[in-house]
């Protein structure tokens, strides 16, 4: 066993871990932080799938940014102290475990890697060698996939308008 | 090569998102596991960039945009449906049920 596999498993097992705690814990804050581990872990098994930008935009964004919004939603609406269990009953448990297991069995049966076509061998770590690890994502993005980016800041401020609409009590 | 281990672990992470959606009754927390499959499903992508090309990490990125906005405008409605009913328990915001 390689140090990257055992880097690999080590992470893979604490993202699997963060997110049954996250599913399980009665408190909404308990859960966050779950949350925010299995989002740590992805990160770094971001950086061991070759990519090191995405993997700092996840701890920037995800682990920054979206999970202090939901930790200050909870805060705001005072729910941090563990009230009556929000699980639902015997009846949901048999039905979340025989979904999400479908689910599951189905994903495992479509998603080999022979389903995906032969891979070509490190592609992404020859072009990051050639262009650098930034310049690798940022050179497509910037011109062929030049119209969804711009789309996207319309996006954004759409949120933006939609979010100050619905929270604010009287315009 | 990382490839099925990957997808094997993102199919794990999604299911329990899924789950986390069916099992749970708070809104916070159900909107929390959508972030979760979110999360798999770049996994996924990041996975296949590695030995099918960029196009994968350049999709991360926009999903990660659609996420953020998703976030805002949900945790908003939160916001407003705590106001009206003064609870997010899902079991109590039930205007659709006959």
């Amino acid at each position: 066993m390689t140090l990257t596999q055992i880097v690999f498993w080590t992470f893979s097992a604490l993202a699997v871990l963060g997110a049954a705690m996250c599913i399980t814990r009665r408190s909404p804050v308990a859960s966050a932080l779950w949350l925010v581990q299995t989002l740590f872990a992805l990160a770094a098994l971001f950086v061991v799938l070759d990519a090191q930008f995405v993997a700092v935009l996840q701890v920037l964004v995800y682990a920054g940014a979206i999970m202090v919004l939901f930790l200050f939603v909870i805060m705001l609406l005072n729910l941090g102290r563990p009230g009556p269990s929000d699980l639902k009953g015997p009846v949901g448990l048999a039905v979340a475990t025989l979904l999400g297991g479908l689910l599951f069995f189905q994903l495992l049966r479509g998603a080999t890697p022979s389903a995906a076509g032969t891979p070509a061998g490190d592609t992404m770590a020859q072009l990051q060698q050639e262009q650098g690890i930034v310049g690798a994502v940022a050179r497509p993005l910037f011109s062929q996939y030049l119209i969804p980016f711009e789309i996207t800041s319309v996006l954004l401020l759409a949120a933006i308008v939609g979010a100050v609409v619905l929270a604010k009590r009287k315009l | 090569m990382l490839l099925g281990p990957s997808l094997g672990v993102s199919a794990v992470l999604f299911a329990l998102g899924v789950a986390g959606v069916l099992l749970r009754r708070n809104a916070i927390v159900i909107f929390m596991c959508v972030e979760l499959m979110l999360n798999a499903a770049n996994l996924a992508f990041v996975a296949l960039a590695q030995s099918l090309g960029v196009a994968g990490q350049i999709f991360v990125f926009f999903v990660m945009a659609v996420a953020a906005a998703e976030a805002a405008v949900g945790l908003a409605i939160i916001l407003a449906i705590y106001r009206h009913k003064q609870t997010v328990d899902l079991q109590n915001i039930n205007l659709l049920k006959g």
